[in-house]
């Protein structure tokens, strides 16, 4: 192996947790032992609206096994500060808390918790209370507030609000001669992922616990624990090893833990507590949302103006908010921008970051009516999005860090030979079935955030790499283990990676498609000071092959340190340490946010979406044979995990094109299909063709690490280049996500 | 869930003796049941575990009949290979539905027993008939996208989820049980009621009734066959429309038809008039039509269901003309020919 070859990063690699993920042996939060264990079970409120006016309890209470039922009537203390229960990524608002009190918010809202010896009793129990309520009125219907829509008096932290408007997009839309203006509707959605949320809370004694929870943060999760019941934060590990799946539903603690804490504390034991697939459905969700985009262009396709309103959904205590619209101010070149986003309040539950929250509502109603004008102007869809390529960011007028969206186009378009699409709608078929393709830009942010690590060198030559990260799924454990491996020149086998504990070194939640750029640098950071330190030690030895060398001098691979320029001029890392008595050599590294480079650069990842469906338009059936996803996100670290990614982003980009919605009924408050049965996800059967692209994108101001982040980017654009795909093939032109089959059938026919 | 009492008799007579008490259930896969019974939608007092009885061969009696014995799980009967064979129809219905995992579990006797489906009778804090008879229907005027075209009643517009039953009843297929009375045969049509005033009785079995078997004559439609399934998604969803088309057709007229529907009514739906009226007519998507819109004759939604009656003639249309063509739908093949 040559020196300065590159071993791990980039190379398509196993995740190194698979092997105890399929065999059983990776511990999720449901699943950890506890001596002397109990069970709590959550019963919901079965109103949307209005207060408990009498609990009874009693029979439940005989329910043999039970030990012990937690109403708003006998909850323990909590704080009672809103900022107590605020955690880290918590909006404006006033944090829900669990029992506080007998008022109802939301239907399925935790009512009771009751515990028990096990989980069979603790639900039999749950089923034999009986509440009375005085019922309030209630709206879950977005379209009747639409009209009380308002803009948020208080701004999320981290989440920018619309740019305020550029040049004058009323009159350029008055004034251009090609111009389109649409109402789109993008459906709530549920994130659902596999494992549900859990929590199990082991009572150590001596006022210590530890906390095993379905979290995105495991010290957010802590804080939020510490903060809520007054514990002191060495008290409090929490444990988030493996998370089966997330989608940004575990960003803010879920109800469980809550509840396993409060139970633990009052009861002096351990608690498990778990919701169940259809209480998944009473947390945070993507919002509901309605958009008003209108577009024009000059006859050349360049647009003139851009306006884009939105009125997403939030619930009564909180005003959750996400960046929708102001996609639209920066994806194309365009003088005249106006953007307005809203709220309008519901008696639901707080909506909750899901996957490209805002992007991936935003952008598909922007990319939606960017393809109804260019069939307007008759340029081509993938023609329109050239011509108004934006060069820099308008919103901000800053520069991008890198951004290689024409090659997403061109390789995405050759991968999918679309220089062979018929301009027109229905115009190619096979069979019964009409085909279409449809294109659309996505566009994520690629941040950096403030993250610690530390890197450990063990005297026998193995190195530690520890951060608070999490690992939703997305493979950060296996990419960390790649960093340290590169970083010491070790076979993966002898790096060890710790990650998903609050007692690691300092990490944000696991969201925006931040941990690999951010992380990933703080762990690259830590061994780099590693290396110095071994540097300095080699060094100071006597008769050291190294005294004369300077670290730019030196590289460390298999467990030796040595000359570049003369590789058999080196010691071993056991001598290093053996003379400087050494067991192992532990450092830290961080990273933050590169303030003044941030004055005058932004950074986002791009992705080019071609997507092919067929469509019987006498059935209303529609299938998505082909998808073409070219992502242009800075360096890859693992190309095998990062398709992944990307396969998963489409997937559920098409579950938002075709199947995914709650369906509430809005008499009751109440969403009627809350199981996996009726909320459709795709199935296999709808999954055909995805072909996964990352253009070569070269960008040394993003992060250290050149990474960009590829957790989102997939989900973005999906679904319109389904929708797209959809009215190339039919000339139907369905605005209301899902596009189920009784929106094309009673879709106006083309003329 | 609630407590309830469990056993596993040997026999079908110690079973059917278990079974003498309104509230007591039979247990086969359990892929239904099971899930009513952890929403606390079902509260058997007794569950009779009937998988150790003998009831679990699929045989071809000396009539050429094909005899399912109850516990013959759904994915032995789909890949059995008379089946596939002989009763084609059968075999496509029962793989389009469900997922594998599940009709590995799910058995002949408990498919014809799953209750139906609605939103509103698995969610107990709303009011349902079906569920509590006498509350009220929450599903009319509800989220009802999924619901009964035909047959409602102002009691109940749930819809039978089976596949199973559609070919069943396309296929003439009777019913064997046997209860504290003995034994009888109920003709497959007759065998799900419509809701009326009682949507709590899905069927027509009685107290301490034991499904031990299905019996099917052999049709005689060679290739011109087809089961259509229309979803919200290609694999694992319950139909929106679903046809069973069967045909005999004798140089371009057909000699007999055979059409039911399911996902349109509180049970598979089969329109004997129709398919009388395409007796001696040419093969043609005119006359499909013509019969399609006699079906759907009384066919009334309910509002987010309206789009159900065209899906359903249009479904019956195309699921002819495949059985017209002779080219079944490929269960595997998610295009629609």
């Amino acid at each position: 192996m040559s020196v300065g070859e590159i071993t791990h990063i980039g190379r398509p690699t196993n995740r190194v947790d698979g092997r105890l993920k399929v065999t059983g042996q990776a511990h999720y939060a449901a699943e950890y032992p506890a001596d002397d264990l109990l069970y709590g079970y959550i019963v919901g409120s079965t109103i949307a609206a209005g207060r408990i006016a009498a609990m009874h309890l009693d029979a439940a209470r005989q329910f043999p096994g039970v030990v012990e039922i937690f109403t708003h009537e006998n909850r323990s203390k909590a704080a009672w500060l809103d900022r107590s229960w605020r955690d880290e990524v918590a909006p404006p608002g006033h944090p829900f808390r669990p029992l506080h009190s007998d008022r109802i918010l939301f239907d399925g809202q935790p009512v009771a918790l009751i515990v028990a010896e096990t989980f069979e009793a603790a639900r039999d129990a749950g089923s034999l209370i009986r509440i009375a309520y005085d019922v309030d009125a209630h709206c879950t219907e977005l379209e009747a507030k639409r009209a009380e829509a308002y803009v948020p008096p208080e701004q999320r932290s981290g989440i920018p609000p619309p740019p305020d408007p550029r040049g004058d997009a009323e009159q350029a839309f008055q004034d251009a001669p090609v111009k389109i203006s649409r109402d789109y509707r993008v459906n709530a959605e549920h994130h659902n992922p596999m494992e549900m949320f859990a929590t199990t809370c082991v009572f150590e004694g001596d006022g210590k616990l530890t906390i095993y929870d379905k979290t995105q943060g495991s010290q957010n999760a802590q804080g939020y624990v510490t903060s809520v019941f007054g514990l002191r934060s060495k008290d409090v590990r929490l444990v988030n090893h493996y998370v089966g799946g997330a989608f940004g539903a575990g960003l803010r603690p879920q109800h469980q833990l809550f509840f396993a804490v409060m139970a633990s504390l009052e009861l002096q034991r351990s608690v498990r507590v778990s919701l169940t697939r259809a209480q998944m459905f009473h947390i945070g969700y993507r919002p509901d949302s309605y958009h008003t985009v209108s577009l024009a262009a000059d006859r050349d396709g360049r647009l003139q103006s851009i306006m884009h309103d939105a009125v997403a959904s939030t619930s009564h205590y909180e005003d959750y908010q996400e960046a929708v619209v102001n996609w639209s101010g920066m994806m194309y070149h365009c003088d005249n921008v106006k953007l307005t986003y809203q709220l309008a309040k519901l008696d639901t539950a707080t909506p909750c970051d899901m996957r490209a929250p805002g992007a991936a509502i935003g952008v598909t109603a922007l990319e939606c009516a960017l393809d109804e004008l260019s069939y307007e102007l008759g340029i081509g869809p993938l023609e329109i999005r050239r011509i108004n390529f934006a060069s820099k960011d308008e919103n901000t007028k800053k520069q991008f860090t890198s951004k290689a969206l024409l090659e997403c186009y061109s390789e995405g378009a050759a991968a999918f030979g679309w220089e062979k699409r018929s301009p027109k709608p229905r115009a190619m078929r096979e069979g019964r079935e009409l085909i279409g393709w449809g294109v659309s830009t996505g566009m994520w942010d690629a941040f950096l955030q403030k993250a610690q690590a530390t890197a450990t060198l063990k005297v026998d030559g193995t190195l530690e790499v520890a951060t608070a990260a999490s690992d939703i799924g997305t493979g950060t454990w296996t990419i960390l283990t790649q960093i340290g491996a590169e970083a010491f020149g070790l076979p993966l086998e002898d790096v060890q990676a710790r990650i998903g504990d609050s007692t690691l070194p300092m990490s944000p939640v696991e969201g925006g498609s931040w941990t690999a750029a951010s992380n990933g640098s703080a762990v690259q950071a830590a061994c780099d000071a590693v290396k110095h330190s071994l540097f300095k030690q080699a060094r100071k030895m006597a008769n050291s092959p190294l005294a004369d060398a300077s670290f730019e001098d030196v590289e460390v691979r298999d467990q030796r340190i040595f000359r570049k320029d003369d590789p058999a001029r080196g010691l071993s890392v056991f001598e290093v340490m053996h003379a400087a008595e050494l067991k192992e050599i532990t450092e830290q590294g961080k990273v933050s946010p590169n303030l003044r480079q941030m004055l005058k650069y932004t950074s986002y990842t791009h992705s080019a979406v071609f997507a092919e469906v067929r469509v019987d338009e006498y059935l209303g059936v529609v299938r998505v044979t082909r998808v073409v996803c070219a992502a242009a996100a800075g360096k890859i670290l693992n190309p095998k995990t990062a398709r992944s990614q990307i396969l998963g982003g489409v997937v559920m980009g098409i579950g938002m094109a075709l199947h995914e919605e709650a369906m509430t009924d809005h008499r009751l408050g109440k969403i009627m299909n809350a199981n996996l049965g009726e909320y459709h996800v795709p199935a296999h059967a709808d999954i055909e063709d995805i072909e996964v692209i990352f253009v070569d994108e070269k960008d040394d101001k993003v992060s250290p690490l050149g990474v960009k982040g590829l957790g989102e980017i997939g989900i973005v654009g999906t679904a319109s280049a389904v929708a797209n795909a959809i009215f190339h093939a039919t000339g139907v032109r369905v605005r209301d996500f899902p596009i189920t089959i009784d929106k094309i059938l009673n879709a106006p026919r083309p003329s | 869930m609630n407590r309830f009492e469990y056993i596993r008799p040997a026999t079908v007579a110690d079973a059917i003796a278990a079974l003498n008490e309104p509230a007591a259930r039979a247990l086969a896969g359990g892929t239904n049941l099971v899930d009513l019974m952890k929403y606390d939608v079902a509260q058997p007092s007794r569950l009779v575990d009937i998988n150790r009885l003998p009831l679990k061969s699929i045989e071809i009696t000396s009539g050429g009949a094909l005899r399912i014995g109850a516990l013959v799980t759904n994915t032995d009967l789909a890949w059995h290979q008379d089946v596939r064979e002989k009763w084609p129809i059968l075999s496509s219905a029962i793989l389009a539905g469900a997922s594998p995992q599940l009709r590995n579990a799910a058995t002949a006797g408990g498919n014809l027993m799953q209750r139906t489906r609605c939103y509103y009778f698995y969610d107990p804090s709303t009011a349902c008939n079906k569920r509590q008879p006498g509350s009220g229907c929450s599903a009319i005027g509800g989220v009802n996208r999924i619901h009964a075209i035909l047959g409602a009643s102002d009691s109940c517009i749930a819809v039978h989820p089976s596949d199973m039953c559609v070919a069943m009843v396309a296929l003439d297929a009777s019913v064997e049980v046997e209860g504290p009375e003995g034994k009888r045969s109920i003709p497959m049509s007759g065998f799900h009621r419509l809701p009326g005033g009682e949507p709590e009785r899905d069927n027509t079995l009685k107290v301490g009734e034991l499904i031990t078997s299905i019996i099917i004559p052999e049709p005689h439609f060679g290739a011109h066959h087809t089961y259509l399934k229309i979803r919200d998604r290609l694999s694992y969803a319950f139909a929106l429309i679903s046809v069973a088309a069967a045909l005999r057709v004798d140089e371009g007229v057909i000699q007999d038809a055979r059409i039911a529907l399911g996902g349109v009514a509180h049970k598979p739906w089969r329109d004997f008039d129709a398919e009388k009226s395409l007796k001696g007519e040419r093969v043609g998507t005119q006359g499909f039509t013509q019969v399609a819109d006699f079906i759907l004759r009384d066919a009334k939604g309910q509002g987010d269901n309206d789009f159900k009656i065209e899906l359903a003639r249009r479904a019956i249309v195309r699921a002819l003309e495949q059985a017209a063509a002779g080219t079944p739908q490929d269960q595997a093949d998610k295009s629609i020919h």
